[in-house]
């Protein structure tokens, strides 16, 4: 319960950055009710935002969305789920869900299962409705910037790196890719210095 | 279709079928632990660049204004361990305030 008020706070957040970023209200409703995945949906309208094209904006999205299939990948034998069940569990299969389900690990399966649907479903719930008074909120504003949205954002940004800090290799590597994506701003086309600081991550997971 | 829809849709489409094939494919195509490392470290790649990208630049611009005072102010409240609401709200309001009387 508690991670899914949490999860409101963050849904505020993206509804009112989509509409900053130029998104409408349906369009940023949809991206919570369809794309449901917190990080990949703000990189979209950042990507967007800063005036990169679609796919850009896709690619990102895409690559920060990967982690849920390998939360599919730990959630799929033990939640046991066919047919339309599948497609319902795929969807709800995202940090939060995944994260209390392996918290109940030693509680047993059935504690697993309800952990994962209770918290995937909940997460959805408070997700959507958030979006929709965020994007709301946002529209009725006007000039974003004299109400700090443009600051939000970023800010937004920095919550959901800042806990993955966990070493003095993971700051570096942020803190290398930030200077890496201000440098190429004014060389690549918008979207891609973002784009290429995966191939930086990926280039350093391989050989570390 | 206009950017935004594209953006939109596609983004959806490829979400779900990153979800779907999680649950679809054998257990061992995505264990190895090359694969687990990289996973852990694109988002902070991609978060850490999003991030300098959306307080420093105005499309293809470099450019410094309100944007680095929130950040500074978004930094300072994750240190004192603020959560996420109080991030993003200090943020907004220091932003602003530099926007509306400076």
């Amino acid at each position: 319960m508690s991670v899914s008020i949490t999860v409101g706070a963050y849904g505020v957040a993206f509804g009112a950055a989509a509409v900053a970023n130029g998104f409408t209200v349906l369009q940023s409703c949809l991206l919570s009710l369809l794309t449901f995945s917190g990080a990949s949906q703000f990189a979209v309208i950042g990507v967007i935002g800063a005036g990169g094209s679609a796919i850009s904006g896709i690619a990102t999205a895409s690559l920060l969305g990967v982690r849920n299939a390998l939360y599919g990948v730990i959630m799929a034998p033990r939640l046991q789920v066919k047919g339309i069940k599948r497609v319902i569990a795929a969807q709800i299969t995202i940090d939060e869900s995944t994260g209390v389900a392996l918290g109940q690990e030693q509680r047993g399966v059935d504690a697993m299962r309800k952990g994962f649907w209770y918290t995937g479903i909940g997460v959805f719930v408070f997700w959507n409705l958030f979006t929709l008074a965020g994007a709301l909120g946002a529209q009725a504003m006007g000039d974003v910037r004299a109400f700090g949205l443009d600051s939000a954002v970023p800010a937004a940004f920095l919550g959901l790196v800042w806990p993955r800090l966990t070493g003095n290799f993971e700051r570096a590597l942020a803190i290398g890719c930030a200077i890496f994506a201000i440098a190429m701003t004014p060389i690549l086309p918008a979207g891609l210095p973002i784009i290429a600081t995966a191939f930086i991550a990926i280039a350093v997971g391989l050989k570390r | 279709m206009t950017t935004l829809w594209a953006a939109t849709l596609g983004t959806s489409l490829v979400a779900f079928l990153l979800k779907y094939s999680g649950h679809s494919v054998p257990e061992r195509w995505l264990s190895h632990p090359k694969i687990q490392r990289i996973n852990a470290f694109i988002p902070i790649a991609l978060l850490s660049a999003l991030v300098a990208v959306q307080s420093f630049s105005q499309k293809t611009q470099l450019m410094i204004d309100q944007r680095l005072v929130g950040l500074c102010v978004a930094i300072a409240a994750l240190l004192l361990k603020a959560p996420f609401p109080v991030v993003v709200l200090s943020a907004a309001v220091s932003s602003a305030a530099v926007y509306n009387w400076l």
